[in-house]
């Protein structure tokens, strides 16, 4: 591990560096927060560097800082669930309709082709204006329209390596195809699967501010970075820097994010490219 | 002195970025209109040497000491304009896939004419001219048209043709030929063998000839160069290294070619296998016609014949990935089901296969305890410190230490790949081997070897092999009886030393006569018997 942070270039070092940052902001930002999420504690759009308000106040006058935190472990915390729960549906699924082939494969592939072709942003929209927005139903939709992505990738790696021979002598060998899918075909797609857990959850991630900043994602006063861009707006207007912070949060984080996944595979293609 | 090597040194970088050396220190000279040979085994360098006669190395590497002049000019130090006007010009490549080489998007006369343009020769209509002459003297069928194929549309005999005219366009002083002929079938090879050299002849270009294969080395070179990990082992006439080898090393590699064969004892027990009238196809496509034969216990027979003639395709229908349209199979005296799925598990475990490529055949996430343990665990049941003590006792049988069990394929050679995939058909205790072109993607000593341990293990258990094959070399060595398969038909069998002695079937005999023998005129005989 040492080693691997040694050959890393700077910048992926950076961004490794952020994540870590943006991590321990999610696990520890609520316990550290100076004050309680939703309580007005000062005058409105106070500028950055007020005193006793490190990044200055909101819409509202709350504790820009505190939403941050608070907002940094809805956001990301959420955007890791989806993107847990999308991965194991997706990539079981989908290695099960490559090594089961045939019509299952095809049926599999159709009807995720058909969700696919929506734009996520639209089919979600329509699902949380129906449903209308409640966690569970935020969560379970993005989970199936990432989930659908993840189908996709899975069952191209899957279709690869299922035609490998040591798959074949598997089969030849009497094994199961839960058996196949867990001992041969997963450990050998883990890297690509990793490397696109990372972009995927950048989309989810995205997604979910985006849903928020149209304010069908996470519903006030629940601090969360894509409504607090929605919130403060019109500061904007006034000249004031209120809404960059959280938009630059999610920028930052979406940046390093992919700086690592860029990172990791190439790792993984020169690693493939050596056999 | 055309080519110039001294002393040449080229780094490059292992799977941790560790630095080795791949050539350490080679000297050789190349005079006009005259063919060298470099051999050696895979990792020898003799790649890497060739490339460096274009003043190329693969990314990674790098030149670190030495010289290599051609004509005179430095062409380790040559800046890359200078470099770009000499590839192709003075000094050109011919790859071993040729398939890779081409372009699949552009006609072959325009990808072949565009190195004569790049150099200024002249018109485009001289180019095509030149063209269609060195595809007439590369014996390419049509040559006024030959050029306004895709890729695809042509052999990959013909398409490696195609690549030697390419490089012959611009008239080169120095042709590098790295392994023109090893992805091609026995038959083919020849063909190609006899254009280039007439080629290279007639143009009175000068050649370096990379490959493994002394036998093919000793059809076109002049003089022969041993490599043995980036050394240089011997260097001599091609007469000389064949016929009085000085270096213990080279006698290896003479002899496993000339390898004994296999003489052994009858056997007395019921037949392990039948195929009967087997058909099979592919979709629409009829590929076996009315195959039949017959392995009896603790016996070998080998299917041998071209690429295309349905033996790898009789391997599939026999262990039931491939269900036949007609006949039946039976083993041991039970009749085998005919689709994969209505097959018990104990008919599993007493038919094995072990594969071409080991690389792809093992996964590579897998430790050796895990590859050869889960047939234990699979068919025997055993488990935990059971499964550990019998794989070791697999490894010791197929010669690899017992540390290796916790080793993964990418720690492994190819060889010893290939033997973790023999440990894992034997940890079934099988009844039957199938073996599908075990040794063709070896190194030949290495391959020798495998043949030894496979021999030794059939003495040890009465183990049955199906053996199939295109090298008839390994069929001289190991066989009892021999099937010669021509599209998807069984054409000659019997015992091997009636098929392989006087008088043969025709195919048979082509076949025989197509592989390479150790002599330098052998080349020559072949080419004129065949008039």
């Amino acid at each position: 591990m040492g080693r691997l942070f040694q050959r890393m270039p700077w910048i992926t070092r950076l961004g490794l560096m952020l994540v870590v940052l943006f991590a321990l902001a999610a696990l520890f930002g609520p316990f550290v927060a100076p004050y309680p999420e939703a309580a007005t504690v000062g005058d409105v759009w106070q500028p950055i560097g007020t005193e006793g308000f490190l990044f200055g106040t909101d819409t509202l006058g709350r504790d820009m800082l505190s939403r941050l935190l608070y907002g940094a472990q809805r956001s990301i915390g959420l955007a890791l669930i989806i993107t847990v729960i999308s991965f194991t549906v997706g990539a079981i699924c989908g290695f099960l309709a490559a090594i089961a082939g045939g019509w299952v494969d095809q049926l599999a592939s159709r009807i995720v082709d058909v969700f696919m072709s929506f734009p996520a942003l639209i089919l979600a929209l329509l699902v949380l204006s129906v449903m209308g927005s409640s966690l569970p139903v935020l969560v379970l939709t993005l989970a199936f329209i990432d989930g659908t992505r993840v189908f996709r990738l899975a069952r191209a790696v899957a279709v690869d390596l299922n035609v490998l021979e040591f798959v074949e002598a598997a089969r030849l060998r009497g094994e199961g195809q839960w058996w196949i899918a867990r001992k041969e075909i997963l450990p050998n797609a883990l890297p690509m699967l990793l490397a696109e857990f990372g972009v995927r959850f950048c989309f989810s991630f995205l997604l979910i501010s985006a849903l928020s900043f149209l304010g069908l994602g996470i519903q006030p006063p629940a601090a969360d970075w894509g409504g607090m861009v929605k919130d403060n707006a019109q500061a904007l207007a006034f000249g004031l820097p209120a809404p960059l912070l959280p938009a630059g949060c999610i920028a930052l984080l979406t940046i390093s994010v992919n700086l690592v996944v860029d990172f990791m595979l190439d790792q993984a293609a020169r690693r493939s490219r050596r056999g | 002195m055309l080519l110039e090597i001294k002393d040449l040194r080229i780094d490059g970088s292992d799977l941790d970025g560790k630095t080795v050396e791949i050539v350490k220190g080679v000297s050789l000279s190349v005079d006009r209109g005259q063919v060298l040979g470099l051999i050696g085994e895979s990792g020898a360098g003799k790649s890497t040497i060739g490339l460096a006669a274009l003043g190329y190395v693969r990314p990674g590497c790098r030149f670190t000491g030495g010289s290599v002049r051609l004509d005179g000019q430095d062409v380790v130090n040559a800046p890359l304009d200078l470099l770009l006007q000499i590839r192709g010009r003075k000094v050109a490549y011919v790859a071993q896939s040729a398939a890779a080489s081409f372009n699949p998007a552009h006609r072959l006369i325009d990808q072949i004419c565009e190195v004569h343009q790049r150099h200024g020769l002249g018109p485009r209509a001289d180019a095509e001219k030149r063209t269609v002459e060195l595809f007439r003297k590369l014996g390419l069928p049509a040559p006024e048209n030959f050029g306004q194929r895709y890729p695809h549309q042509v052999s990959g005999g013909q398409l490696q043709r195609a690549m030697t005219v390419m490089a012959l366009i611009a008239k080169p002083d120095l042709v590098v030929f790295d392994e023109p002929t090893t992805a091609l079938d026995v038959t083919t090879q020849i063909e190609v063998l006899a254009a280039m050299r007439a080629a290279i002849r007639e143009e009175g270009a000068a050649a370096l000839y990379v490959t493994h294969d002394l036998a093919v080395v000793a059809q076109v070179a002049d003089k022969i160069l041993v490599l043995r990990h980036g050394n240089a082992v011997e260097l001599g006439d091609t007469r000389q290294v064949l016929e009085a080898p000085r270096e213990e090393y080279t006698r290896a590699l003479v002899s496993v070619r000339k390898s004994e064969s296999n003489e052994r004892g009858a056997h007395a027990k019921a037949p392990v296998l039948e195929v009967q009238s087997i058909d099979a196809a592919y979709g629409q496509q009829k590929v076996l016609f009315d195959v039949s034969l017959l392995v009896e216990h603790a016996a070998t027979v080998a299917v041998v014949g071209e690429s295309g003639s349905g033996k790898s395709t009789l391997a599939r229908v026999i262990t039931g990935l491939l269900p036949p349209s007609k006949g039946r199979i039976r083993f041991q005296g039970e009749d085998l089901s005919p689709a994969l799925a209505g097959r018990t598990k104990e008919h599993r475990r007493r038919l094995q296969l072990i594969y071409q490529m080991p690389d792809v055949a093992v996964n590579p996430r897998h430790t050796v305890l895990e590859i050869i343990g889960r047939p234990l665990t699979f068919y025997a049941g055993l488990r935990g410190a059971d499964v550990r003590r019998k794989v070791e006792e697999l490894l010791a049988r197929i010669e690899l230490p017992a540390h290796f069990a916790d080793r993964f394929p990418g720690e492994l050679s190819g060889g010893q790949k290939q033997r973790v995939c023999i440990a894992r058909a034997l940890a079934a205790e099988p009844e039957l081997i199938i073996c599908d072109e075990v040794t063709s993607a070896l190194d030949p000593l290495v391959a020798d070897e495998i043949l030894k341990l496979l021999l030794k293990l059939q003495d040890e258990q009465g183990v049955s092999y199906l053996f199939i094959t295109h090298d008839l070399a390994t069929v001289k060595a190991i066989a009892h009886e021999v099937v010669v398969m021509q599209r998807g038909r069984v054409v000659d069998s019997g015992r091997k030393e009636e098929v392989m002695a006087p008088p043969f079937h025709d195919y048979t005999g082509k076949l025989l006569r197509s592989v390479p023998e150790m002599r330098t005129d052998w080349l020559d005989e072949v080419l004129a018997g065949r008039v």
